[in-house]
């Protein structure tokens, strides 16, 4: 009897806890919602996504996200741009070309620059690659777009190399004996025939990589010049959607209309990285198969 | 034949140089923060409050800080991480409820770190009434951490032979016991693992908890799980961007301090899991 109370028990807990985790996903989506609505209640809807001007301390105040989202799409595009090549390529160096030792060593190169902090990263923005980029390209100044690219692509290499290599290396080996034995060399073997047959695992890891750098906060808040006004270019201060959050968040009264306007910010952000990652779970379901 | 090769040396050529790219800034990064930083960290550096408007002192308070948060990030993420996957493994069906749980699973590790710092805020900071305090951002980083240790100790479970299970159904053991006694023991380096390596990125993280625990400075040691406290990703933060005229010397030791600490629970990982390797028995 005892035994079955028990089992009972624990049986209860653990459908709970998997209970638990769609209430997480369903509560964070429900918060963000409920603020934006109370927003959108004194602030037209359409004002807030088409306005062009993010003004949140003026009178009146104004809260057009397009600045911010202009800003988001400017630094992913650049730092996309710069880690896709660069983290296919030494996907496949690593899979294909890297004898055994090296590719060791290069697989835990890339696992420690997995968990070097942010706030380090942007710290190395503020005292390095700033300056060094406002020398080498007569900017105004290092504070800027380009910065935060650069960063975030080097935040988002790990993530695509090493989902690009899983499925570089989960290729059927009878696809590589059968291009050999066609007598095809290594190189290409990789390129028309491992690259292709990787694709769908390939895009999975820039969908991911993509939605890593959207949501990455305090390197593009520390390096990106923080300006909220419409960007024209890349190499001019901007500030993207997660850098007006946590910027701003501190200095709003809880319930005010700015705060409200930076939870409707984090809903945007919560739906788009919502689809890219469900994009990203398509392509890797496409794999498994 | 020869021009297919020469191709493909030239390609190899091209793919190394591009790992080459890759590679240095890495290395550089830590050179250049170990070299800058390590003359800061003496004694006084480690356990010192910070003097004279950060100016002076250490960083004793804000290591202090990052270890409450990695501890209760860990009471609150661990147990319900592990029964979140023993579901997934051993007691869910191929139904629409599991497929939805395992999609939540992924849409939780998709998240952007700041979204979830406005969840707690508005939530267990607000709401729930919890104030900024370690509890309110233990609870952020532990939603924060549940994908990775939900999947980590899911691919350990389903590592388990299914004879196992098997066997010790047969002799009339429940399922729980079977879980418990069978199970789970050999999952545990896999668990491990994956808990250290979601620990070392909620340490070194600092959007989840601008809103919810952290203040820029403390006369005193948070006394309890209800008190705010300070934290060394982001003390980084203020000391690098917020306060003028803090010295190098300091920004640069803090720094190298949260990457040591970071690396070193890197590095737990990774002996946990070549230690229980050798072990393996099946």
């Amino acid at each position: 009897m005892f035994k079955k109370i028990r089992e009972f028990i624990i049986e209860s807990c653990i459908r709970l806890s998997g209970l638990l985790v769609i209430l997480f996903v369903i509560l964070i989506f429900l918060l963000l919602l409920k603020e934006s609505l109370s927003l959108f209640g004194v602030y037209p809807i359409k004002d807030f996504l088409f306005g062009t001007k993010w003004l949140p301390v003026s009178e009146p105040p104004k809260f057009g996200i397009i600045p911010l989202v202009l800003g988001s799409i400017f630094v992913t595009i650049g730092a996309i741009i710069i880690c896709v090549p660069l983290g296919v390529a030494t996907a496949m160096f690593i899979a294909e070309v890297a004898p055994p030792t090296l590719k060791h060593i290069l697989k835990s190169l890339v696992e420690i620059l997995a968990s070097i902090p942010s706030v380090v990263l942007g710290f190395i923005g503020i005292v390095w690659l700033g300056p060094f980029l406002k020398e080498t390209f007569h900017l105004n100044t290092g504070m800027c777009g380009l910065t935060g690219s650069l960063l975030l692509a080097f935040m988002a290499l790990p993530t695509i190399i090493s989902i690009s290599e899983d499925a570089i290396t989960g290729v059927p080996k009878s696809y590589r004996e059968a291009a050999f034995g066609l007598g095809a060399t290594r190189w290409q073997t990789l390129w028309r025939i491992l690259l292709p047959a990787a694709s769908s695992g390939i895009m999975a890891s820039i969908m991911l990589g993509i939605g890593r750098v959207i949501g990455e906060t305090m390197v593009v808040l520390m390096v990106t010049g923080n300006s909220p006004i419409l960007p024209h270019s890349i190499l001019q201060p901007l500030r993207t959607l997660t850098a007006t959050i946590a910027g701003e968040m501190g200095e709003t009264v809880s319930g005010s209309d700015h705060y409200l306007a930076l939870f409707a910010t984090g809903l945007i952000l919560f739906i788009i990285t919502f689809i890219i990652n469900f994009i990203a779970e398509v392509y890797l379901q496409r794999t498994r198969k | 034949m020869s021009s297919a090769k020469t191709r493909q040396n030239i390609a190899f050529f091209i793919l190394g140089l591009a790992t080459l790219v890759v590679v240095v800034p890495i290395i550089f990064t830590i050179i250049y923060v170990t070299i800058k930083g390590i003359g800061a960290v003496n004694w006084e550096f480690l356990t010192a409050e910070p003097r004279d408007g950060m100016k002076e002192g250490g960083i004793f308070p804000a290591i202090v800080g990052t270890i409450a948060l990695v501890i209760g990030t860990m009471f609150f993420s661990l147990p319900l991480g592990v029964l979140a996957a023993i579901y997934l493994v051993e007691y869910a069906k191929d139904n629409f409820f599991t497929r939805l749980i395992k999609l939540c699973v992924v849409n939780l590790s998709g998240v952007p770190s700041i979204v979830y710092g406005l969840f707690g805020f508005g939530l267990f900071v607000l709401l729930l009434n919890l104030g900024k305090s370690i509890i309110a951002g233990s609870l952020t980083l532990a939603i924060m951490s549940l994908p990775v240790i939900i999947t980590a100790t899911k691919e350990a479970l389903e590592t388990v032979p299914a004879s196992f299970r098997e066997i010790s159904l047969s002799l009339g053991a429940t399922k729980w016991q079977t879980i418990r006694n069978c199970v789970l023991p050999y999952a545990v380096p896999g668990i491990l693992t994956g808990t250290v390596l979601s620990l070392s990125r909620a340490a070194g993280e600092t959007a989840p908890i601008l809103f919810t625990v952290v203040c820029f400075w403390m006369s005193y040691l948070p006394q309890s799980a209800f008190d705010q406290a300070m934290a060394l990703p982001y003390h980084l933060y203020t000391i690098a961007t917020q306060v003028p005229n803090i010295p190098s010397k300091i920004i640069f030791g803090t720094a190298f301090v949260l990457i040591a600490i970071v690396f070193l629970m890197n590095l737990v990982s990774i002996i946990i899991r070549a230690h229980f390797r050798k072990k393996k028995l099946w």
